[in-house]
């Protein structure tokens, strides 16, 4: 047994049993990320001291028997658009290279109030804008299945990080598949939950409306573990549900059999890796060995999903972004600036990578009188169109089944050239996100030797269905086990 | 229908988001806004006469809270971000003009 291996279920057993410690596994935890993250480069920023006076916090608690609970002493990785208070926040960007936040996010305390360890921050693309962590304004991080393909994006250093074994579970941001795409990628487990599930309050905004908090992990259960941990009301954020988080883990054991699992027809078409979909059907083989009822059903205007997400995604973000002025925090070139005017232009051309200008421009764009109807108001229509084709879906049955990309990792540099076609690695992932319903991906199998994902996707608040079918699944399957050799 | 973006058109969304650009930036960038947005010019097909358009996504009301003063963060500590400060105060350049 090898303590970086470990579930969170597992490893917290072991630490209730007192067989580890929490500073024990800390500390294989750092020493392995600062062996093998010399090739994946998953982290922005490792944080040793911090997580080992954490962990000998939670050792305490658990010597104790004080407040202890599944994540007390377990070590993990924030995706670095969340706040930690006293910890750099960057977004992998250079205008927030140095920030160092003074307050915590909703869910950096909810983990810090469950016990958990912080061992250090990951890579993404700059402020989530990518599919392949190659906007990062760092540094590329590397698929840990083979080093020269991408990770995925934008959650892509969460996702390597979990992949090659350099924490016990990760949380990521996914805006329009950032946590589900990478998943996919990298041969993990990771949910978006639905909007609103998850409190906002201190995650750097890319599209207020769509952004949501989800955890990264070895398997459904530890996935189901944190989210009960995160999810909840915030007072900070009046996007949050009121109702309760269900108690995730005691229902994921209930039976799947008799239930209604449809399998959209646009998402399989041409224009699929033939390995993805043969992986794909499998997998649908399986859940109809589970017993359950496997129906055709037609989300028609699924094809619109990305430009829909796009352009509502380019006017958000051109709002949200204009905070990064170089006045209050983060970077400021203000040398030979004859006014605050010329501040902004100077650091936000010197800040802002290639991938952020263009869609902070085209959001001023769509924006702009003339083509505010054209573009930002057709795409909010098109968007209750989007909402109604799930309910309707959801009217006959209980969850969908699709791919989460239309091949493997990609390499790095094939897509980097022509925006257009980056953006298009997301078209199986981006209609979920106007949509608001929550969507969990899961390792599905493998085409010449990369990772296959795919996710299943849910009602409104109803994760619990999400989890249950996903850990049925991965009773009888064994791809979420199967690990690269780094 | 296809939809070129020239260079002047570049230039003039980059200062609506204060942006500094250069000439070689504008040019790459109107290329590349123009296949872009020519693509997404396929919502066109769709029939949205009678949608309205989405206004909200968790079908949420209006949250209201009492008017309480809370404990808030320190004026020296909200400044440790700031590129300049002076006297408890930002430090910018003049905003307002002359006249």
């Amino acid at each position: 047994m090898q303590l970086h291996n470990l579930t969170i279920r597992e490893a917290s057993e072991m630490l209730a049993q007192k067989q580890i410690s929490s500073v024990e596994l800390t500390q294989a935890m750092l020493d392995r990320i600062h062996d093998i993250d010399t090739k994946v480069k998953s982290y922005v920023t490792v944080t040793d001291d911090l997580a080992l006076e954490q962990a000998r916090k939670a050792d305490e608690r658990i010597a104790k028997g004080e407040k202890v609970t599944p994540l007390t002493g377990i070590p993990f990785a924030m995706k670095d658009c969340i706040s930690t208070r006293g910890v750099r926040t960057t977004c992998s960007s250079k205008i927030l290279e140095n920030y160092v936040p003074q307050y915590n996010a909703t869910v950096t305390n909810k983990i810090a109030d469950a016990g958990a360890v912080l061992v250090g921050k990951t890579n993404m693309d700059e402020f989530g804008m990518g599919s392949s962590c190659e906007n990062s304004a760092f540094f590329n991080t590397h698929n840990p299945w083979n080093l020269d393909h991408v990770p995925g994006g934008s959650s892509g250093g969460s996702a390597a990080a979990m992949s090659a074994s350099l924490a016990t579970f990760t949380i990521g941001e996914d805006t329009g598949g950032s946590v589900r795409m990478p998943a996919g990628f990298c041969n993990v487990t990771g949910i978006k939950p639905t909007y609103g599930r998850v409190s906002r309050y201190g995650l750097i905004a890319l599209v207020s409306s769509f952004d949501s908090i989800g955890p990264m992990t070895r398997d459904a259960y530890d996935c189901a573990t944190v989210l009960e941990a995160i999810a909840g009301h915030d007072p900070h954020d009046s996007t949050t549900y009121n109702s309760p988080v269900p108690n995730y883990t005691a229902n994921i054991n209930k039976p799947v059999k008799g239930m209604k699992l449809g399998i959209p027809k646009e998402y399989f078409v041409a224009g699929m890796e033939a390995g993805v979909e043969s992986a794909l059907q499998e997998s649908i083989r399986q859940f109809e060995k589970l017993g359950m009822e496997i129906h055709e059903v037609s989300l028609p205007h699924t094809k619109y999903g990305l430009p829909v997400y796009y352009l509502l995604l380019f006017a958000e973000a051109s709002a949200n972004l204009a905070r990064m002025d170089g006045t209050r925090f983060g970077l400021s070139v203000s040398d030979g600036a004859k006014d605050v005017i010329d501040i902004y232009l100077k650091t936000r051309h010197e800040g802002f990578g290639d991938e952020v200008k263009r869609r902070i421009m085209l959001g001023a764009y769509a924006l702009s009188a003339g083509y505010y109807d054209a573009y930002y108001l057709k795409a909010q229509k098109v968007r209750t169109l989007l909402r109604r084709d799930f309910e309707t879906a959801f009217a006959s049955v209980d969850l969908l089944l699709a791919p989460t990309c239309p091949t493997t990792a990609f390499k790095l540099g094939e897509k980097t050239s022509d925006p257009l076609e980056m953006y298009l690695s997301d078209i199986y992932v981006v209609a979920t996100n106007p949509a608001g319903v929550p969507a969990i991906a899961l390792p599905a199998g493998f085409s010449n030797n990369m990772p296959v994902g795919m996710q299943l996707i849910g009602k409104h608040l109803d994760e619990s269905t999400l989890f249950q079918v996903a850990h049925a699944y991965q009773q009888v399957t064994d791809w979420h086990k199967q690990q690269p050799s780094l | 229908m296809t939809q070129t973006i020239d260079t002047k058109t570049v230039k003039h969304v980059a200062f609506l988001v204060r942006l500094g650009i250069s000439k070689e930036e504008a040019q790459k960038f109107s290329g590349q806004f123009s296949s872009i947005i020519d693509y997404f010019n396929m919502l066109n097909e769709v029939d949205t006469d009678n949608v309205p358009p989405a206004s909200d996504i968790a079908n949420a009301e209006n949250v209201l809270r009492e008017d309480v003063v809370q404990p808030s963060m320190s004026r020296e500590e909200f400044l440790k971000n700031a590129p300049k400060s002076e006297r408890g105060y930002v430090k910018v350049p003049t905003v307002l003009g002359d006249e």
